[in-house]
C-alpha cells in the first residue's frame, strides 16, 4: 500500500487535504453560479465571444478543394484517383455478386450473370465446414439461406461488396500505420491522438468533408466507412508488434536479420493471432456503418431499411435489419474460425499438387463456377423463387400495433414521471451550471487524478467547447449521455454479474447484446418512438440499449479474471457469498467495471447522431444538420466538442482506474 | 403526336412495358440525341415522391437513348455534387424547404434551374378527422388556443404540443406560434420518419396530435384528417409585419403553397440540351403522384413496377416532354 500511493501522482494519503480541494471547487461553482445572471460570459461564453473556428474550417476545405495543387495535379485530383482505384474493386465484387458483367467478346459482346444464390450458399458452407466444422457450416448455411429466403439477397450482395473490399483495405491501410507507429515514437505520438479523434467524432461530422473530396456515391460510402472502422485495427497492430515475446525477437536478432525480414518473418507472423482480433473489430465495425454509409449512396440493406422505416414498414425494416445482423454473425463467426485454424499447423508434404495444398479456396471457387454453369443452362433457379419467400413483416407490425393500442397508457405513465421527475429537472441543472465554474471542477478531479498535464488538458478540453459556442449543447449532450450511461450501468452490471456465475445464463446474455450491437439501431428507435414520442425519453432508451452491451461485457470479464486463490481466501476466511460479492469480488473487479462504465460511454456518446434522427436538442442534432447542410465547418466543430466530451470522460476514467490498479496491486 | 419521339442507341430498345419505339429521324439540335453517351446521374433523396419523380423522367430519358444513372443523394448536401458536376439533376426542390438552399446554389452559376415540376408542395399543420369531435372550433386556427391543453405533453404543458419537421425544413413554425399567440410549442422531429411514426402511434391510439404533414406524401392519403386554416399566405405576411392580424410581426399566416423544381448542373445545358429541355418539360399533377405515391408506400407495390406502368398509361404526356425535331 505504501508503495502504491509513492508512485502514485495523487496524494491519496492526505485525504483532508484532497477534501478540502474538492471543497473549494464546488465553492467557486456556487459562487459563479450566483454571479453568473449578472456577468454574460460567465454563463455563456458564447454571448460575448464565439472562437470563428468553423469558419476557418471551411475555408481550409475550400482551399484544399479548389486550390491546393502538387504542380503536376491537384489535390482533388488525388483524391478523385483515390476514389476511382477504389472504386474498381467495389465494381468487381458488385459485378461478381450482383449484377453481372460484360465480356467485350465478339460483336455483342458476352454477358457473364452473377454468381447464382445457391452458389454463393454453397461457397460459403463449404468454407465455414473446411474453418470451423460442421456447426460454423450449419450456422452461416442458415444466415445466408435467410437472405434469400426473406427476399433480402439483391441487397445483401451489394452490402456485402462493399464490406468485402473495405475490410481488406482497412485492415492493409491499418496494420501499415501500425507498422509506421511502432517504428518511431514521434509518429506514433502523432497517431495516438488522431486515432482518438476518428473513433470519436461522429461520422456525419466527416461525410461532408468526404463528398466533397472523393464525390458522390458507393464509393465514398466505402472511404467513410473504412475511416470508421480502421483506427482498432491501427491500435491492434501497435499493441501486438510491441507484445511479441522477447525470446522471439531475440531470436531474430541472433538469426542475423535485416529490419525487414525481422518485419515480415518475425513480427507479423508472431502477432498474427491478435492482429486477427483487429480484423475482427474492423468487420463489425463496417457493418456498423451500413446504415449511415446509405446515406450518401451505399444502397444495399442499409438503404432497405431506411427506406422500410420512412414508410413506417417497421417489420420490413426489421428484417432488412437482421439480414445485416446476420452478415455480421456469419463473418466474424468465419473470421474467429480462421485464427483459431492457424494454431494448427497444416501439414505439407512434398509432391503435394496446388490444389491439394489450397483444397478450400481450390473447392471455394470450383463450386462458384459449377454454380454459374448450372445457372447458365437453367437461367430461371439462378435467381430464388419470389413462391418460396417468406415474410413475417406483417407479424412485427401487428405486435407493434398491438403495444401502441393496448399497453400505452403504462408506458405513458412511467415516461411522465421519469420525465416530471429526472429528465427535465436534470437537463435545467446541466444548462444552468456556469462553465467556468464546471471547467474548475474539472481541473481539479484531473488534477487529483492524473497530476498537472491531466487538468490541463481537460480544461483546455472543456474551454474549447465554451469558446467555439457549443457549451449549451454539450451540457444537454452530456445530461442524455449521463444519465443513459448510468442506466446502462444499473441494468448492465447486475447481468454481467449474473452471466459470471451461470454458463448458462451467459449465452443467452451474449446473444441478446451481440444482436443488439449489430442491429442497425435504427430499427429500433422508430418503434420505440411510437411508443414513446419523439424527445429526449426515447433517444435515452437507444441509447441505453446500445451501450448496454459493454457493461455486461466488462463486469462479466472483471469477476471472472478475480484470482481464484482470493476467492478461496474469502471462501475459508467465512465470507457468505454476498460478502464474496461485495467485499472481493466487485472491489477486485472495479478497474475492469471502471473500463466498461469508459467503454458505456464511448458508445453513448457515439449514439448521439443516431438520436439525432429522433428530434434531439444536443450537439449531435448539430453536427446533423451541418451535414443535410454540407456546412463543414459547423459539422467538425460540433464533432470536435463530442470527441472533447469523449476524451475528458476517458482520461479521467483511465487515470481512474490506473490509481485503483496501483493500490490494489493488480498489476 | 410530334414527328420525332426518340433515337436510341441500336436502333430499338424495349421499353419497360412492352412497347417498342423505332428511331425517328430529324432533330432540331445541331448533334443528334444523345450528344454524349455519359451517363446522366439523377438524384435519389429518400422520400418516395422524389424517387417517383426522378425513375419517371429518368424512364424517358432512357426512352430518348440516354444513359441514366441513379445516385443516392442528400437532399441539402447533394447540392455540393451538382455544382462540382458529381451529380447531373435533381428532380425535386420544393421551395418550402429547399428555396434557400437552390437560391444560394443558383448564386454560384455552376447550377441551373430546370423549371416547376407542376406539383404543388402542401406543407401545414395537420390533424386527424377524430380530433374535431373534442375540438370543433377546428379546422379554424382561432380554435387552437381553446384545444391547447388537449394537445399538451409532460414536456410542454399547460402549452399544447405541436410536433414539427425537422430543424432543417425550416417553415417558421417558431415565428408563427409568436405571432398569431399561440399557446404552442415546437417539438422537432429528427427525421421524417420519427414524425410519421408519432402521427401514426396516435393515430392508432385515437389520440390528438397536430403535427407537420405535407403532400405530395402518403401520410394524407392513409390517415383521415385535415390541414388547420390559417389565413392565406401571401408574400407580404412573410416580409411586411404589419400585414395581417398581428401589426407587429410577420409569419401571422399560414405555409406558402410551394412550387417543386428541378435544378442541373450547368455543365449538363451544353453536354445534353435535349434532355435539359425535356426534364423542363415535365410536368406531373399532384393527382397523379399521389396515387403512385399511395400505391408504393401503401399498398407495398415495387416502385419500379408503379412507375413503368405510369410511363405506358401515360405515353401521349411524356412524348409531349421530348423536344421536337
Amino acid at each position: 500500500m505504501s508503495l502504491a500511493t509513492a508512485t502514485s501522482p495523487a496524494p491519496a494519503a492526505r485525504p483532508f487535504a484532497g477534501r478540502l480541494v474538492w471543497l473549494a471547487a464546488i465553492a467557486v461553482l456556487v459562487v459563479l453560479w450566483q454571479i453568473a445572471p449578472s456577468v454574460a460570459w460567465i454563463g455563456d461564453p458564447a454571448s460575448v465571444y464565439i472562437l470563428p473556428l468553423q469558419g476557418w474550417i471551411s475555408s481550409a476545405m475550400d482551399w484544399l478543394v479548389d486550390d491546393l495543387s502538387f504542380g503536376l495535379f491537384t489535390f482533388k485530383e488525388l483524391t478523385r484517383a483515390i476514389a476511382w482505384l477504389l472504386g474498381l474493386p467495389l465494381k468487381a465484387c458488385i459485378a461478381v455478386l450482383s449484377k453481372g458483367w460484360h465480356l467485350p467478346i465478339g460483336a455483342d459482346g458476352v454477358f457473364v450473370p452473377p454468381v447464382p444464390w445457391f452458389g454463393v450458399v454453397a461457397a460459403v458452407t463449404w468454407l465455414g465446414w473446411r474453418l470451423g466444422g460442421r456447426s460454423l457450416a450449419i450456422l452461416v448455411a442458415l444466415c445466408f439461406l435467410y437472405l434469400a429466403v426473406f427476399g433480402q439477397w439483391a441487397s445483401a450482395m451489394i452490402t456485402l461488396s462493399s464490406i468485402l473490399v473495405a475490410v481488406p483495405v482497412g485492415v492493409v491501410v491499418g496494420i501499415a500505420l501500425g507498422i509506421v507507429a511502432h517504428r518511431s515514437e514521434t509518429l506514433a505520438a502523432l497517431i495516438r491522438p488522431l486515432l482518438d479523434l476518428m473513433q470519436t467524432v461522429p461520422v456525419f461530422a466527416y461525410l461532408v468533408p468526404v463528398l466533397f473530396l472523393f464525390g458522390f456515391g458507393p464509393v465514398s460510402a466505402m472511404i467513410a466507412t473504412i475511416i470508421y472502422a480502421m483506427p482498432p485495427m491501427v491500435r491492434v497492430t501497435m499493441l501486438a508488434l510491441k507484445s511479441v515475446p522477447p525470446e522471439v525477437v531475440e531470436f531474430g536478432h541472433m538469426a542475423g536479420c535485416t529490419p525487414r525480414q525481422m518485419l515480415w518473418r518475425i513480427l507479423l507472423p508472431a502477432a498474427r493471432p491478435s492482429l486477427m482480433v483487429g480484423v475482427n473489430q474492423v468487420i463489425m465495425l463496417s457493418l456498423n456503418m451500413v446504415i449511415i454509409a446509405s446515406m450518401i449512396g451505399a444502397g444495399g440493406l442499409g438503404r432497405d431499411v431506411l427506406t422500410s422505416l420512412r414508410r413506417l414498414a417497421i417489420g420490413d425494416g426489421l428484417e432488412a435489419g437482421i439480414a445485416i445482423t446476420l452478415l455480421a454473425i456469419s463473418l466474424d463467426r468465419l473470421s474467429q474460425a480462421f485464427v483459431y485454424r492457424q494454431k494448427q499447423p497444416l501439414h505439407l508434404e512434398q509432391g503435394m499438387g496446388f490444389l491439394v495444398r489450397h483444397a478450400t479456396l481450390s473447392v471455394f471457387f470450383g463450386v462458384v463456377v459449377a454454380s454459374l454453369l448450372v445457372a447458365a443452362f437453367e437461367p430461371s433457379i439462378a435467381l430464388y423463387p419470389k413462391s418460396m419467400m417468406l415474410s413475417t413483416a406483417p407479424f412485427w407490425d401487428g405486435l407493434v400495433e398491438f403495444v401502441n393500442v393496448h399497453l400505452y397508457e403504462y408506458l405513458d405513465a412511467i415516461k411522465a414521471f421519469l420525465l416530471i421527475n429526472v429528465l427535465v429537472p436534470l437537463k435545467r441543472f446541466m444548462v444552468d451550471a456556469p462553465w467556468l465554474g464546471v471547467v474548475v471542477i474539472l481541473a481539479v478531479a484531473g488534477m487529483r487524478l492524473g497530476g498537472v498535464r491531466l487538468a490541463i488538458a481537460v480544461s483546455l478540453m472543456a474551454a474549447f467547447i465554451a469558446l467555439t459556442g457549443n457549451w449549451e449543447k454539450a451540457m444537454i449532450s452530456v445530461y442524455l449521455c449521463g444519465l443513459s450511461v448510468i442506466i446502462a450501468s444499473l441494468i448492465g452490471i447486475p447481468i454481467g454479474i449474473l452471466s459470471a456465475r451461470h454458463d448458462g445464463f451467459r449465452r443467452v446474455a451474449r446473444t441478446t447484446i451481440d444482436t443488439l450491437q449489430t442491429l442497425p439501431s435504427f430499427v429500433y428507435l422508430i418503434p420505440v418512438v411510437m411508443l414513446f414520442a419523439v424527445g429526449d425519453f426515447s433517444a435515452m432508451i437507444a441509447i441505453v440499449l446500445y451501450a448496454l452491451a459493454p457493461a455486461v461485457r466488462y463486469a462479466d470479464h472483471g469477476i471472472r479474471r478475480v484470482p481464484a486463490n482470493i476467492m478461496e481466501a474469502g471462501t475459508m476466511a467465512g465470507c457468505r457469498p454476498s460478502q464474496l460479492l461485495w467485499k472481493v469480488q466487485l472491489p477486485l473487479a472495479m478497474p475492469e467495471l471502471m473500463l466498461g462504465l469508459n467503454q458505456t460511454i464511448m458508445m453513448a456518446l457515439s449514439m448521439l447522431v443516431i438520436t439525432a434522427l429522433v428530434g434531439t436538442n444536443d450537439l449531435g442534432q448539430e453536427v446533423y444538420i451541418a451535414l443535410t447542410r454540407a456546412d463543414i465547418g459547423h459539422g467538425v466543430v460540433a464533432g470536435l466538442c463530442v470527441a472533447f466530451i469523449a476524451m475528458i470522460a476517458d482520461r479521467l476514467i483511465n487515470a481512474w482506474a490506473e490509481n485503483r490498479k496501483r493500490q490494489l496491486q493488480l498489476d | 403526336m410530334t414527328s420525332r419521339h426518340s433515337i436510341t442507341t441500336a436502333g430499338a430498345r424495349l421499353l419497360l412495358g412492352g412497347t417498342i419505339l423505332a428511331a425517328a429521324a430529324g432533330s432540331a439540335f445541331a448533334q443528334s440525341v444523345p450528344e454524349s453517351e455519359d451517363p446522366i446521374k439523377m438524384t435519389v433523396n429518400d422520400w418516395t415522391g422524389q424517387e417517383i419523380t426522378t425513375r419517371v423522367m429518368g424512364g424517358v430519358l432512357e426512352e430518348m437513348g440516354y444513359n441514366v444513372e441513379y445516385v443516392q443523394a442528400d437532399y441539402l448536401a447533394q447540392f455540393a455534387g451538382l455544382e462540382s458536376g458529381d451529380l447531373d439533376v435533381a428532380m425535386e426542390i420544393w421551395e418550402t424547404t429547399g428555396k434557400d438552399a437552390l437560391t444560394k446554389s443558383l448564386e454560384t452559376g455552376d447550377t441551373v434551374d430546370l423549371g416547376e415540376t407542376g406539383m404543388e408542395a402542401k406543407e401545414e399543420w395537420w390533424y386527424p378527422a377524430y380530433v374535431k369531435e373534442d375540438c370543433p372550433g377546428l379546422p379554424d386556427w382561432k380554435a387552437l388556443n381553446e384545444c391547447a391543453e388537449l394537445f399538451a405533453s409532460p414536456e410542454t404543458s399547460p402549452k399544447g404540443r405541436y410536433l414539427g419537421g425537422p430543424v432543417t425544413w425550416g417553415g417558421h413554425d417558431e415565428e408563427r406560434i409568436e405571432a398569431l399567440g399561440l399557446d404552442f410549442e415546437v417539438i422537432h422531429a429528427g427525421t421524417d420518419a420519427a414524425l410519421l411514426a408519432e402521427v401514426q402511434s396516435a393515430y392508432q391510439r385515437k389520440k390528438p396530435i397536430l403535427a407537420w404533414i405535407y403532400a405530395p406524401h402518403w401520410a394524407p392519403i392513409q390517415f383521415e384528417g385535415e390541414w388547420v386554416k390559417f389565413p392565406e399566405y401571401e408574400d407580404a405576411c412573410y416580409e411586411d409585419a404589419s400585414w395581417g392580424v398581428n401589426e407587429e410581426k410577420a409569419y401571422d399566416c399560414g405555409k406558402p403553397y410551394g412550387w417543386i423544381k428541378a435544378v442541373g448542373w450547368a455543365g449538363g445545358e451544353e453536354k445534353w440540351p435535349a434532355a435539359y429541355q425535356a426534364i423542363r418539360n415535365f410536368t406531373m399533377t399532384n393527382e397523379d403522384m399521389g396515387e403512385m405515391i399511395g400505391k408504393v408506400d401503401v399498398d407495398g407495390m415495387p416502385l419500379q413496377v408503379v412507375v413503368d406502368e405510369w410511363i405506358d398509361a401515360n405515353q401521349d404526356t411524356w412524348k409531349s416532354w421530348i423536344p421536337k425535331g
